[in-house]
C-alpha cells in the first residue's frame, strides 16, 4: 500500500494533533500516524477506567473525525527516503509519500541508574502512568514516586486515582528552587490551574523536596526504597517505585532524515525557525522534539507547524505570541529542576547501565569512545537500541549517542522482506 | 625516531593476529590504528569460522587456521560457540555435489557429515520444506570478531607493543610517517582491508559492499551456521550483486541474517531493495523468519584482491614493505594463519603451509 499526504503528521500527541488539525484547516489531505492504538500521546494517554480531560477529548476528536485526516494507528517508522516514510502496522508495511512532514515525536522519560533500578516494581514515574491508565492494577499498593519535575505530581495523581496509597513524592530538586518554580507559576494562568487541581488530588501525599533515591532493595522485587534527604537517610517499605528524572526529545527520526540538532544539555533537540520548519524545507518539528516545554507549547508548536505545512503562513504569524509565552515555561522548567550532583553519584561499578544486554557501568571503564565501548561490551545495541542506557550515559558524561539507521525501531522481517517499497526497482528472486 | 622490528599498520582481525603473533616471537612490536580496534570489516563480519573448499589454497589456510582458532576456544570475550555450519542443498543437482566436496574437505583433513533430508528436518525443524538434504561440519563455529581484536592487541601490548592511535601519512624508505609527522623505522606490514588502495595502490583491491541484520532473541529456532550450497556461486561470482542464504544462531539467541554483496557502492548506508533482497532469500530457506523482529542492519565492506586471495608476503619492489590484506569474506576465519604466514617469512623460518599463491609479486608485474 503507497499513499499520498500533502501533510503526513508523525505521532498522535497534543502536538501531532493541533498539526493535524491546523493542516486539514486549509484543505490539506493529512495522515496522522501514530504507534499506539488511540491518540493522545503520552500526556493525554487513554485510560481504560477513567475519562479523558474535555481538551485531550476536544483535541483528539478534532483532528481523527476529520474526512480529511487518515488516521493511521499502531504504525511504526521503520525507514525513510527523501519524500517517503516507510511504515510498518500490525499487518503490511507500507510506504506514506508527503508533500510536508510534521515531526510531533514527542518525548521519553530520562532514566538513570542507580543500584537497584532493575527490579520488578521500579519503574519510570511516566511508565508508572502508562501502566495505571492501561489497567495495571494499583488498588491498595504503595507507591512512593521520586526523581524530579512536573510530572511527579502527574504521575502521583494517576497513582492515586487507580487506588494506590501513594507514601510520597520526592524532589530531587530543593525547596529554595521548587518555591521559585510555584511561584513564577502566575505567569501561566492554565498551568497555575493545573498545578492547583494535581495539588487538590494530591492532598495528605507528603512532597519533599532535595530527596534523591539512593537504592531499591529487595530481593526478586522491590521491597524498600533507601532515600537520602535533608534531614538524612531513611529507609521506606513499598511496593512500587516511580522514578523519572525529567524528559528526553525522541529526536531519532529527525536524525535518520538528516535534521539540524542542537544540544540543551548532553542530549539534542530539533533545531527549528519561527515556522517550525527544519534545516530540511519540507520537514517541520513541533512539540518536546524541539525541546521540553510540556504540553501548551507542544498544542501551539503543532498549529504553527500544521498550518505552515499546509502554506498558510499567516495563520501561523498570529500564533507566535502564544508560542513565545508556553517556551518561557520550558525554560522555567530548566533551571528549576536542574539535576544534583548526587543523581549522578547514584550508580555503583556493578549497577546496569545497559538493561537490554546485561552490561554493568563498570563494563565501560577503559573505553575512551562510543564505539569502542559497543563493541566491546554491546552496550546500546539491544532491543531498545541505546534510547535508554545511550541517553544515561550521555548524562552522566561518558559518551554521546550515535548516528541513526534503519529500522528506526525493531521492525518485522517480513515488512523488510515482502513489502514492496520500490516498485520500480529490480528485485531478483 | 622510534624503531622497531615490525611496524604493523590497521588493527582489525588480520592487523591485531599479526601484533599478536609477532609479539610472541618477540619482535618488538609497534600497532598503528586511527580508529577503534577491530572497528573495520571485523566488526562488521558474521564471525564465521569455516573452511571453503573452492579454492585449495584457501582451503589450506582456512584449515591452518581453523586450527590456531582453538586456542582461542575458551576466552569468554570470544564468544566462541561450536554450532557447527550446516551446507543445505535445495535440489538433487546440489545434492550430487556434495561427495566431492566431502572429499575436498576430508583430504585437507577437515572432518563432515554427509545429512538426507530426514536428518536435515530433524536437525533443523524449521528449514522450509522440500530440501533435499545436505552436509554438516560439526566442528566448525562461530566467534564475536571485535572482541578477538581487542583481545589480541590488548596481549601484545602485554608483551611490549606500542599502540599508536594515528593514521599512517605515508610510507616511506625504512619506515612510516603517521600523520603527526612522527616517524616509525622497521619494517612495516600492512594490514589494512580496504584501506590498502590509498597505501598500496600497486596491489589492486575491490571494496565489496555486504548487509547483515540481527533479529531479537528467539533461541533455538536454528542451532548450526546454515548456508545454501549456491553460496559459493555468489560468494565467489564476479556478479555486481549477489544474495545468499546465510543465517547463523548467536549464542545470546539472535539470529544473524546475511550475506550480501555487492561492487559499486562506497557508501555505508543500508539498502533497502538490498536487505529485501536478501531477506527474500533467507523466507526461502526459513521462513519463519518473517515472524522476527529486525533489531539493526548494517554494512561492511570486503577487501577483493583480483583472484579473491589474500596477499600474504613482501611487497614486490619495496624495501622492507610486507602486506597481509585482501581476505574478503574469509578474514575472520583466515587472520590467523594469515599472520603466521606473512611473520614466519619476515623471519625467514620455513611456513606451515605453501606460501607461494597468496604472494603479492602474482599481481605485480
Amino acid at each position: 500500500m503507497n499513499e499520498y499526504y500533502d501533510v503526513l503528521v508523525v505521532g498522535a500527541g497534543p502536538a501531532g494533533l493541533a498539526a493535524a488539525q491546523a493542516a486539514t484547516s486549509h484543505g490539506a489531505r493529512v495522515g496522522l500516524i501514530d504507534a499506539q492504538a488511540t491518540a493522545g500521546g503520552q500526556v493525554w494517554r487513554h485510560d481504560v477506567r477513567h475519562a479523558a480531560p474535555s481538551l485531550a477529548r476536544r483535541s483528539i476528536g478534532g483532528a481523527l473525525t476529520h474526512s480529511r485526516v487518515d488516521w493511521l494507528a499502531r504504525t511504526q517508522v521503520v525507514a525513510v527516503e527523501t519524500g517517503s516514510l516507510f511504515v510498518e502496522d500490525p499487518r503490511r508495511g507500507s510506504r506514506l509519500d508527503y508533500g510536508a512532514l510534521v515531526l510531533a515525536t514527542g518525548a521519553r522519560e530520562l532514566l538513570l541508574p542507580f543500584p537497584g533500578w532493575t527490579l520488578p516494581g521500579v519503574t519510570g514515574a511516566g511508565g508508572l502512568q502508562a501502566l495505571a491508565k492501561q489497567g495495571w492494577p494499583l488498588a491498595g499498593r504503595r507507591v512512593l514516586i521520586a526523581g524530579s519535575g512536573p510530572l511527579l505530581l502527574a504521575a502521583a495523581a494517576t497513582a492515586k486515582r487507580h487506588g494506590a496509597t501513594v507514601l510520597g513524592i520526592y524532589e530531587q530538586a530543593g525547596a529554595d528552587a521548587v518555591r521559585r518554580f510555584a511561584g513564577s507559576l502566575w505567569r501561566w494562568p492554565a498551568k497555575a490551574i493545573q498545578a492547583a487541581l494535581l495539588r487538590g488530588q494530591l492532598a495528605g501525599v507528603p512532597y519533599r523536596c532535595g530527596s534523591v533515591v539512593r537504592r531499591a532493595l529487595g530481593d526478586s522485587t522491590l521491597r524498600t526504597v533507601e532515600l537520602e534527604g535533608p534531614h538524612g537517610i531513611e529507609q521506606v517499605p513499598c511496593d512500587q517505585l516511580a522514578i523519572g528524572y525529567g524528559l528526553l526529545p525522541n529526536v531519532e527520526l529527525a536524525q535518520l532524515l538528516g535534521c539540524e540538532l542542537r544540544w540543551e544539555g548532553a542530549h539534542p533537540q530539533v533545531s527549528t525557525d519561527i515556522w517550525q520548519q527544519t534545516n530540511i524545507d519540507t520537514v517541520y518539528a513541533a512539540g518536546e522534539v524541539c525541546g521540553i516545554g510540556g504540553r501548551d507549547s507542544a498544542r501551539v508548536e503543532g498549529a504553527i507547524a500544521g498550518h505552515a505545512a499546509a502554506g498558510a503562513r499567516s495563520a501561523a504569524m498570529a500564533l507566535q505570541p502564544r508560542r513565545r509565552h508556553a517556551r518561557a515555561f520550558a525554560e522555567a522548567l530548566r533551571t528549576r529542576f536542574a539535576l544534583d550532583a548526587r543523581v549522578y553519584a547514584l550508580a555503583t561499578p556493578d549497577t546496569l547501565i545497559c538493561r537490554c544486554e546485561d552490561v554493568a557501568l563498570s563494563d565501560m571503564d577503559g573505553y575512551t569512545d562510543t564505539r569502542s565501548a559497543k563493541l566491546a561490551t554491546r552496550c546500546g545495541m539491544g532491543a531498545c537500541q541505546g534510547r535508554i542506557c545511550g541517553a544515561a550515559l550521555a548524562e552522566l558524561g561518558r559518551f554521546s549517542g550515535g548516528g541513526q539507521r534503519p529500522p528506526l525501531f525493531p521492525a518485522r522481517l517480513s515488512t523488510l522482506g515482502d513489502t514492496d517499497f520500490f516498485p520500480l526497482a529490480t528485485i531478483e528472486e | 625516531m622510534k624503531t622497531y622490528d615490525l611496524i604493523v599498520v590497521g588493527a582489525g582481525i588480520v592487523g591485531a593476529a599479526c601484533a599478536d603473533y609477532a609479539s610472541a616471537e618477540g619482535l618488538r612490536v609497534a600497532i598503528v590504528e586511527p580508529g577503534p580496534v577491530g572497528g573495520g570489516a571485523t566488526a562488521a563480519a558474521m564471525g564465521h569460522l569455516v573452511a571453503m573448499d573452492d579454492d585449495p589454497a584457501e582451503l589450506a589456510l582456512s584449515r591452518y587456521s581453523l586450527e590456531l582458532w582453538e586456542s582461542l576456544s575458551n576466552l569468554p570475550q570470544a564468544e566462541f560457540s561450536r554450532c557447527g555450519t550446516l551446507w543445505v542443498a535445495s535440489n538433487e543437482r546440489e545434492l550430487a555435489s556434495i561427495p566431492a566436496k566431502r572429499a575436498r574437505l576430508a583430504a585437507a583433513g577437515v572432518e563432515t557429515e554427509a545429512i538426507d533430508s530426514d536428518t536435515l528436518y530433524r536437525l533443523e525443524p524449521a528449514l522450509a520444506p522440500g530440501l533435499a538434504g545436505g552436509m554438516r561440519v560439526p566442528g566448525e563455529a562461530v566467534v564475536y570478531p571485535p572482541a578477538v581484536a581487542r583481545h589480541l592487541v590488548d596481549r601484545a601490548v602485554e608483551r611490549g607493543a606500542r599502540m599508536y592511535s594515528r593514521r599512517v601519512a605515508h610510507i616511506e624508505y625504512g619506515g612510516v610517517r603517521l600523520d603527526d609527522d612522527t616517524r616509525l623505522q622497521g619494517p612495516a606490514l600492512i594490514a589494512t582491508g580496504c584501506a590498502l588502495a590509498q597505501l598500496l595502490p600497486t596491489l589492486p583491491l575491490r571494496a565489496r559492499k555486504g548487509h547483515l541484520v540481527i533479529t531479537d532473541r528467539h533461541p533455538g529456532l536454528v542451532h548450526h551456521q546454515l548456508l545454501e550450497l549456491g553460496y559459493a556461486d555468489s560468494a565467489h561470482g564476479d556478479a555486481d550483486s549477489s544474495v545468499a542464504f546465510n543465517v547463523q544462531p548467536r549464542p545470546t539467541g539472535q539470529i544473524l541474517i546475511g550475506s550480501s554483496r555487492e561492487f559499486g557502492s562506497s557508501t555505508p548506508e543500508v539498502s533497502l531493495p538490498m536487505v529485501r533482497r536478501m531477506l527474500a532469500r533467507s523466507f526461502r530457506f526459513l521462513p519463519a523468519l518473517r515472524q522476527l523482529d529486525a533489531l539493526r542492519i548494517w554494512t561492511g565492506f570486503r577487501p577483493v584482491s583480483p583472484d579473491g586471495r589474500p596477499y600474504l608476503g613482501r611487497v614486490p619492489h619495496e624495501h622492507q614493505l610486507w602486506v597481509a590484506a585482501g581476505h574478503e569474506g574469509l578474514g575472520i576465519t583466515t587472520s590467523l594463519g594469515s599472520a603466521r604466514l606473512v611473520v614466519d617469512q619476515l623471519l625467514g623460518r620455513a611456513t606451515a603451509i605453501d606460501a607461494s599463491p597468496y604472494d603479492p609479486a602474482r599481481v605485480v608485474a
